[in-house]
């Protein structure tokens, strides 16, 4: 049991400050990094994906040290990682842990699946309302007023 | 609604659709109002437009304001590869409001974003064309001496045809029973029923034009848009598929009226024109009214 969880911390290993995004969907990974423009950052990130998960077979993780994330940051993963898990950690010990939501307004980071769209055709950045009252989530264009539903979703 | 844009016919309260209404109605009795004479409207047609440009164009001038603006990309600095955002802010520089025709979906919301005057959307690529649907408004009223439980048909193309979609919207408003006349692959998109199911109104769907004329208040028309099929086989396929003749109005209520949004093709004969049912003229006159209406509220005038 011992030896299991030394195993454990060596994949990734434990911060002592700042947050653990969990079960993220092992494919979605580095879509949340670049969600998160974590690709950018000058933070240190331990990352790791295709690990083993109780729940979800194959899961991925990102520690950011030192960092924390405001809800309305962090929520934006919800559309491709519907299943993540925010983790504070403060002095190696977690004081916060909670699901992702999904965020009634996503801005910048999808693209409109209309291509008559004017944000395809000029530079206008992306803005759509969260459909979450139909069966699968769709996103209503701020400007062109069509949807886009999750199939369709390119992230830019 | 001193200032404000008007993109899609939903950013303006049912109320105030009617206020515009009411004041479009004191501009029939009394047209030519130079209350706007130290204003500036501009006109950008970034696309071909007759009735629409002309019908503002017309307004504007019975309001004593001056007209600036141009009728297609080809005459401005677009051609030149200018952005949309820079051709907004250079003109409303020149304008107390801006009226626009654009070829993307969402144009026009962007521009009222990124304008310090405001937008007056006159048709945004296929999504929304808001003074239209104020026009289809008051000539139903006019015709009809109210908006309120009327039998209100829509036949041709229901799946593309933007006014079908934001007058339906806008019906739904008016315990409206609706008419749905169309061939199988032009059907009311489920986005735009599902306005009418969240009010609890009722629609039929009907392939024969022949089944509504009976029962109907008003029979809209449109046309079967030749730009809309990627496929010409689908196109030949249904081009012809309803043509209204006088003949056929034989059965039709006596307080019935023809509207088509125009320019028509050949879903009404030429033997309609004559008819008193046939209204589509006046309408198009309507539109004026409306659009005069609307500078005139913008900009502060009433």
């Amino acid at each position: 049991m011992e030896n299991k969880e030394l195993r454990k911390e060596l994949k990734v290993s434990a911060i002592e400050n700042g947050t653990v995004i969990d079960h993220i969907p092992a494919q979605s990974l580095f879509q949340v990094i670049k969600i998160l423009n974590l690709d950018k950052s000058n933070d240190q990130i331990l990352f790791g994906t295709n690990l083993d998960s109780m729940k979800y077979g194959k899961k991925g993780i990102i520690k950011v040290r030192n960092k924390f994330f405001e809800s309305d940051e962090i929520n934006k993963i919800a559309l491709v990682a519907p299943t993540a898990t925010l983790i504070v950690i403060k002095d190696y010990k977690v004081v916060e842990k909670k699901q992702v939501e999904i965020p009634d307004e996503v801005q910048k980071i999808v693209k409109c699946f209309n291509p008559n769209c004017i944000t395809n055709n000029e530079a206008v950045p992306t803005r759509f309302e969260v459909i979450k009252n139909e069966a699968v989530i769709k996103l209503q264009c701020h400007y062109c007023e069509k949807t886009t539903s999750k199939e369709n979703m390119v992230f830019l | 609604m001193k200032n404000r844009s008007l993109i899609s016919i939903n950013d303006f309260t049912k109320q105030e659709q009617i206020r515009i209404l009411d004041i479009a109605a004191d501009f029939e009795k009394n047209p030519i109002r130079k209350i706007l004479e130290n204003n500036v409207v501009a006109t950008l047609f970034f696309e071909p437009s007759t009735r629409t440009r002309l019908s503002f164009e017309s307004a504007a001038s019975r309001l004593g304001a001056k007209v600036i603006g141009f009728s297609s990309s080809a005459s401005s600095s677009v051609s030149k590869g200018e952005s949309l955002k820079d051709t907004i802010l250079t003109v409303s520089n020149y304008s107390d409001v801006i009226v626009m025709r654009h070829p993307k979906d969402g144009s026009a919301r962007y521009a009222s974003e990124v304008s310090p005057v405001p937008v007056i959307n006159a048709g945004d690529g296929a999504n929304q064309h808001p003074t239209q649907t104020l026009l289809d408004m008051y000539s139903i009223r006019k015709t009809q001496g109210t908006l309120d439980n009327l039998n209100i048909a829509f036949v041709g193309d229901l799946k593309y045809g933007r006014t079908v979609h934001s007058l339906t919207m806008a019906l739904t408003q008016f315990n409206t029973t609706f008419h749905l006349v169309s061939p199988e692959e032009l059907k009311l998109p489920s986005y735009v029923k599902r306005h009418i199911k969240e009010k609890q109104l009722t629609y039929h769907q009907y392939t024969d034009l022949m089944d509504v004329i009976p029962n109907a208040d008003i029979i809209y028309m449109t046309r079967i848009q030749r730009e809309r099929f990627s496929d010409p086989i689908e196109y030949e396929k249904v081009k012809n598929i309803y043509n209204l003749e006088n003949a056929m109005l034989d059965g039709a209520k006596e307080n019935m009226r023809i509207l088509h949004p125009l320019p028509r093709v050949n879903e009404i004969s030429t033997d309609v024109d004559s008819n008193p049912k046939a209204y589509y003229f006046q309408q198009a006159l309507n539109g004026v009214f409306v659009r005069q209406a609307l500078l005139a509220t913008i900009l502060g005038a009433i």
